[in-house]
């Protein structure tokens, strides 16, 4: 009973993992022992893993040493722990079914590229705990055997489940990764080609002017070896150009080829750039179709410099240019065949892929790192929770946290745009169909939101069975074996055989297809049943670049796959379906992550400073990270010395949430200090403004705390929802400043950057400013400008309400309602910030809804008879407000500034644009003073 | 010992009084909203009503702004002019059906403008005059528009001149007003001159000096018809003399503050005792039966048929009142360098028996308490028919002196100020109102959410 682990994991989270040495607690031989690993979190998925948490790993099949891990994002040693990436990287990349063509094709004199369509795998380690995603590229590499270099990016979890929820959605990501890599490396490709070319004409014409030298010295020494070798020399560059220019002709043509795979979006500028950049060397060495008509050097020169290439040889002016460093480019002779050594270095990631591209890349797979943290669960009820939001635009303006669809556009609507590692113009995506969210059975929940729909009773019969099905499915594609299925099926069929990347890629395809199929004839049965021709139309459409050179042999692999076709192609018409008619919850996708552990919120004292730390910089973490016990230590000190006035160290301290490690969080926590400290211009704003859903969960123990300690938080609130501005005057900034960021949640409509709000002011305020700020944090200071500060808060005093951060009072008008007890409630058995935010987010959302009630309900505003007067509609109104929702005439204040709100917000979506100022509107009546 | 308290008390009262407050319960006052007009770059002098729903504010930035008052949006920026307005007008052309406002505009660039607001073209331009122009009258009537400043020149309504006088006083002609006849009052200095304005048989215009009033004591500082057949004029000294219109006879002759301080024998009275800039008349309105006279910072209603102040307030702002007008019979509105603008109610009293409410003088923050009335009301008391002025409302907003204000009725009111904003003041309840029903009007358009 005592000892009971149970009750101490749920009871002690705070103080989790700390274990101090409690002097009333039995002796360890008494005592029932405690959850075998004390600092693990029974919670936790990785437990049994090696690794901490999800990351993903970069490998390449190298052709001197194998397979290698390359890097791991994050870059931290500590998330994969003890976990062997070596050996992973040999996992993953033995799975890897495209299997390049090398070598010369039949019937061709030249060597070919292979143009591989990426290869999306699923595998899993049970001995490891590891499950990945694993998508395959290659990438050329002009000195690479068949100029191929394999490489693979894994996203590497603990969870299988999550993994193959989520699997269309790493594929989309994981494709952007991949096509930004090539596009990089065919630009890196062309380059080199050039280079090499350059090289073998320079080598050319000297081997070509020797032999002259030697033809003139005479006849007899015509058939020397020498003379023979020179020849074959000679022969054997004359065939690497024409190799080398076929291969520059073959990777200019690579866009044209058509693309098998619908993830595959690149930047159309990005192609047309590199095109004509192809195009422009190609047209430059087509001239050179007689390399023999060169046998002078310098007119190479010439050649390279009406190219932009200026020749070292002449080049006085390359100092001037000194940005393009390829132009001091020295031709060099090439050696017979020196080329296949074996010790020769092979180019890093970096060389293959143009720098940008590859920098741009990794910051692609970062973010897709950070939008794939936390468990399944918990990414499925955020996208629920954004799903419902993107519904209610018309509302979520005023409590919710912004969706942020400034850098996520891809995952609205559908708009799919492609990731452009120079930032091209934007303007330049295509659309395509919305990509579904696997998620397994779960959808199901969030269709029965939907009304059902009457004109087609086999949905929910097909849901059903699709979901029934979907689950066989992720049984048959994850089976939690050492092996892959990749493995399993090619013991009976070696290449392109059925493969989870292979069916992913199916799904969306089918998918478009029978969009269009439906756009073109509209008959329910048929993306209900399967049409065989289609199936097989497909499966050949869907075998990658290899399949054509083979194939003949892939007849086999039709049974086994069929199950999973009709299952696949019922998820994908179900999933059709529900994006016809509700286009809503199956089209979204994470922004960059944040966690909501509700266990781990913020220090009590010390989120202000915390807050004030960029949000681009914190990734965030999982539970099991967090909870972490080192990292726990040393911060309470920071927090301790960060925050000038923490009362209670001990209470409050709790891990910030979204740190890689202590030492982030640490320098962060200092350099939010550091900042308050110098900041005190008061003209910073945003500064306290609460933006994010992690800063407003953070501002939810500091709202927690005010309502706790002020009996009159409740007036506070009242002033602030009613759209009253309320001043908070104080002589501490930075108390003020944590009064204010806790007070911001309240503000209805804080707008984007949170510009209701202005956390520290120094000077006196002027009407405008009370229009634009619904919160304001004023410096009390006793100096001439404190006096006119004052003056100007008298002669305001009728538009706002003082909350005294020093005297603790507060002048407002007199409340009396009740509809704000629940979130003020001084006495209130919520201990946890998070908890309170959670309350006070389902309060407010309660509030919301009222208030888009009341604004779109026609006769509550409109006379519903050509012969009522403005006093009936008004009557209705009040008695509205007063008999139906119950609220009295301050309450009803409340209400009636959120429709307002609501109505400004409907009529002009982008307020900011518009020439005309915005209202501000008051109410004259008199002020009470409250004390403590 | 008591009445030595009471004494000393209303010694504070009348030296406090200056801080005039409603308080925070208002009411009677139905401007809930406000939008802050922002544009100018100076000081905002001067407010004109274009129509039902536009208002044109100009000021010492040079600038004229056309503003849609019902939403608060700038429609034109009228710019042309290098420095400050000196004066506006509108100037309404009615050619057969439609009838079309333009903007007259002077300023001490020394141009005139006319300027089309709904374009915000400039039509017409004179520059390089050889004074400034201080004021403007349109003679819609003759269509023509006359122009005052040093000289006194006539116009038609393409800005040809037509003729032109020149003044021998040093001052310059301040204000300008159009009597019956074809004449013309024009206030310099002291002095009222009464020009005529006839056609001769060629259809050419002449003006002539007939008769020069000389009857103030000191500078005219405001003068404004009142109705057909009388016109008033107000002097810095806080002389009020009412003028026949046709025959320029003095009706009537009213020195404002001149009796009060004769009749004040309280030291407290004395020692608050009037400064002319204290009793000068800054602002007169008319609706015809009432004139209202700003003295001071102070106000006064004046009937025209008893010829008697029937209700005032000695001590109505912080400051020199700038601005007044009369909304109706017994509502009216003053602003003032204060910053501040009040709306004021004419009440009966209460009863004659009663003495006096302690409100009347703001001493009313010593409640009913007070049972001594002051000394003014005794004199209140010996005139009869005198009525209160009851303060109903203020509104705060401004940062500096509101220069002007502008009433659209229902739609709001416009005020401008030396902050270099324009605050548009308007009932939020009619507002929100309106804004529903544009909310389902476009829910509607949309076909729902």
């Amino acid at each position: 009973m005592i000892g009971s682990p149970d009750v101490v994991a749920f009871t002690k989270e705070d103080e989790y993992g700390q274990t101090p040495p409690d002097p009333w607690a039995l002796p360890d031989e008494f005592s029932i022992p405690l959850h075998p690993l004390v600092d693990s979190n029974p919670w936790a998925k990785t437990s049994y893993a090696k690794f901490t948490k999800d990351f993903i790993l970069i490998s390449e099949f190298s052709e001197q040493v194998g397979p290698q891990p390359l890097l791991t994002i994050p870059d931290d040693p500590k998330v994969c722990g003890t976990f062997d990436l070596n050996y992973f990287s040999l996992r993953i990349m033995s799975v890897d079914y495209q299997a390049s063509f090398v070598g010369h094709p039949p019937g061709s004199g030249y060597p070919r590229l292979s143009f591989v369509e990426d290869s999306r795998v699923v595998l899993g380690d049970s001995k490891e705990g590891a499950f990945a995603y694993v998508h395959h590229l290659t990438l050329y590499d002009l000195e690479a055997r068949g100029f191929v270099r394999p490489f693979c990016m894994a996203y590497v979890s603990a969870d299988e489940r999550k993994i193959m929820l989520q699997f269309q959605e790493l594929s989309l990501r994981f494709s952007q990764a991949s096509e930004s890599l090539k596009a990089g490396n065919r630009r890196a490709f062309a380059k080199e080609l050039q280079r090499k070319l350059r090289d073998l004409e320079y080598t050319h014409s000297v081997l070509q002017r020797e032999e002259g030298l030697q033809r003139e010295a005479g006849p007899q020494c015509m058939y020397s070896a020498h003379a023979v070798e020179k020849a074959n020399e000679l022969a054997n560059v004359e065939k690497s150009i024409y190799e080398h220019r076929d291969l520059l002709r073959q990777i200019s043509s690579y866009h044209r080829r058509p693309r098998r795979d619908p993830h595959v979006v690149s930047c159309q500028k990005c192609i047309t750039e590199c095109l004509s950049e192809c195009e422009q060397l190609l047209d430059k060495y087509a001239k050179l179709a007689n390399p023999f008509s060169y046998t002078a050097k310098g007119e190479t020169g010439q050649k390279g410099q009406v190219d932009d290439e200026g020749d070292v040889k002449e080049g006085d002016e390359e100092e001037d240019d000194g940005v393009k460093r390829r132009s001091s480019y020295t031709p060099q002779l090439i050696k017979g065949k020196s080329a296949k050594c074996f010790d020769k270095r092979l180019k890093t990631l970096q060389e293959l892929c143009d720098v940008t591209f590859y920098e741009a890349t990794v910051e692609l797979l970062k973010k897709t790192e950070r939008s794939f943290r936390g468990d399944l669960c918990y990414l499925y009820t955020r996208r629920l929770d954004r799903a419902l939001r993107r519904k209610q635009r018309v509302t979520n303006f005023l409590f919710e946290e912004d969706l942020g669809d400034d850098d996520d556009d891809e995952d609205e609507g559908g708009t799919l745009r492609p990731f452009c590692a120079v930032n091209h113009a934007v303007d330049n995506y295509t659309l395509l169909n919305p990509l579904p969210i696997v998620l397994g059975p779960e959808p199901l929940e969030l269709d029965a939101l939907e009304p059902p729909d009457p004109l087609d009773p086999a949905s929910e019969t097909s849901h059903t069975q699709g979901s029934e099905l979907g689950l066989v499915e992720s049984h048959l594609e994850s089976s939690p074996s050492d092996q892959t299925l990749e493995t399993q099926e090619s013991s009976e069929e070696t290449k392109g055989s059925f493969s989870s990347g292979k069916s992913g890629m199916d799904l969306a395809e089918r998918q478009q297809n029978l969009a269009s199929r439906k756009s073109e004839a509209p008959d329910p049965d048929s993306d209900l049943t399967p049409d065989p021709d289609h199936n097989t139309d497909l499966e050949r459409e869907s075998s990658s670049e290899e399949m054509e050179t083979t194939a003949g042999e892939d007849e086999g692999d039709d049974t086994p796959v069929s199950l999973l076709e009709v299952v696949l192609e019922l998820e994908a018409s179900r999933e059709d379906e529900c994006e016809g008619f509700t286009d809503g919850p199956c089209d979204m996708e994470p922004e960059s992550l944040v966690p909501l552990d509700t266990a781990c919120c913020m220090a009590q004292e010390g989120f202000l400073y915390e807050a004030s730390a960029p949000e681009a910089v914190q990734p965030c973490q999982t539970l099991v990270v967090n909870q972490e016990p080192h990292a726990l230590l040393p911060l309470q000190d920071d927090y301790a010395v960060g925050s000038p006035c923490s009362e209670s160290p001990a209470a409050g301290l709790e891990l910030p949430v979204g740190h890689l490690g202590d030492a982030v969080s640490r320098t962060s926590a200092e350099d939010g200090s550091d900042c308050t400290m110098s900041a005190s211009t008061g003209s910073d704003l945003g500064y306290g403004g609460v933006v994010t859903l992690r800063q407003r969960k953070k501002a939810g123990q500091g709202a927690l705390k005010f309502v706790r300690q002020y009996p009159f938080a409740m007036q506070a609130l009242w002033c602030l929802l009613s759209g009253r501005t309320l001043v908070v005057l104080g002589a501490d900034e930075g108390r003020v400043r944590r009064l204010v960021a806790a007070l911001a949640l309240f503000v209805p409509a804080p707008g984007k950057c949170g510009d209701r709000v202005q956390a520290w002011l120094s000077c006196p305020f002027t009407l405008t400013d009370l229009q634009r700020w619904k919160l304001i944090g004023l410096q009390r200071v006793a100096s001439p400008v404190g006096s006119s500060m004052l003056y100007s808060l008298s002669r305001y005093s009728r538009y706002i309400s003082i909350l005294d951060a020093d005297q603790k009072t507060l002048r407002c008008p007199p409340y009396r309602g009740q509809l704000l007890a629940n979130i003020a409630d001084h006495r209130t058995y919520i201990r946890r910030g998070s908890t309170y935010f959670l309350h006070l987010q389902s309060t407010l959302c309660q509030l919301a809804a009222k208030a888009f009630l009341f604004t779109f309900t026609h006769h509550l505003h409109l006379p519903v008879s050509s012969t009522e007067g403005p006093e009936v509609v008004q009557g209705r109104r009040l008695c509205f407000l007063q008999e139906q929702l119950g609220l009295g005439e301050e309450d009803s204040q409340i209400l009636l500034y959120l429709s307002q709100l609501i109505t400004q917000q409907y009529l002009h979506p982008a307020t900011g644009s518009s020439a005309a100022a915005t209202c501000f509107s008051f109410n004259y009546t008199t002020s009470v003073l409250y004390k403590i | 010992m008591p009445n030595l308290f009471v004494s000393l008390l209303s010694l504070l009262c009348l030296q406090k009084n200056s801080v005039l407050c409603i308080g925070e319960e208002q009411p009677k006052n139905c401007f809930t909203e406000l939008q802050v007009l922002k544009g100018h770059f100076d000081i905002v002098r001067f407010l004109v009503q274009i129509d039902d729903f536009r208002c044109a504010s100009a000021g010492d930035d040079g600038l004229v702004l056309v503003w849609n008052v019902e939403t608060g949006e700038r429609l034109q920026e009228l710019r042309g002019h290098s420095q400050q307005i000196t004066a506006i007008t509108t100037f309404t052309c009615n050619n057969g059906l439609t009838s079309h406002t333009s903007l007259i505009t002077a300023s001490s660039d020394r141009s005139l403008s006319l300027w089309d607001p709904d374009t915000g073209n400039r039509v017409q331009t004179i520059s390089d005059l050889q004074s400034s122009v201080k004021c403007l009258l349109v003679l819609e009537r003759l269509c023509v528009w006359v122009s005052g400043g040093e000289e006194l020149c006539v116009w038609n309504k393409d800005f040809q001149l037509q003729c032109h006088r020149q003044n021998h006083s040093d001052t310059g002609i301040t204000a300008l007003i159009e009597l019956p006849k074809n004449c013309i009052a024009a206030a310099m200095d002291k002095e009222i001159v009464i020009y005529r304005l006839t056609y001769s048989t060629d259809s050419s215009l002449s003006v002539a000096e007939i008769r020069c009033l000389s009857d103030h004591q000191d500078r005219i500082r405001a003068l404004i018809n009142v109705n057909d057949g009388l016109f008033a004029s107000g002097s810095h000294a806080g002389e009020l003399i009412l003028w026949d219109a046709i025959d320029w006879n003095i009706l009537a002759y009213e020195h404002i503050l001149w009796e009060e301080s004769q009749a004040c024998t309280q030291a407290e009275i004395r020692l608050a005792a009037p400064k002319p800039s204290e009793m000068s008349i800054q602002h007169l309105t008319t609706n015809g039966t009432h004139i209202l006279a700003a003295v001071g910072s102070g106000l006064y209603v004046y009937s025209i048929l008893t010829k008697t102040v029937v209700a005032y307030r000695k001590v109505a702002h912080d400051s020199n009142v700038l601005h007044t007008m009369l909304l109706s019979d017994s509502e009216l509105m003053s602003c003032s360098e204060d910053g501040s603008v009040r709306m004021w109610e004419i009440q009966d009293l209460p009863l004659p028996a009663e003495p006096a409410s302690p409100g009347l003088f703001g001493m009313w923050t010593f409640g009913r308490s007070n049972k001594q009335t002051g000394p003014p009301s005794k004199k209140v008391m010996d005139v009869p028919n005198i009525r209160t002025l009851e303060l109903t409302g203020d509104l705060i907003g401004h940062s500096g002196a509101v220069q002007m204000f502008v009433s659209f009725r229902e739609n709001g009111l416009v005020t401008c100020s030396t902050d270099h904003l324009l605050i548009l003041w308007k009932n939020g309840e009619r507002q929100s109102h309106l804004r529903s029903l544009a909310l389902f009007q476009k829910l509607e358009e949309n076909g729902g959410l």
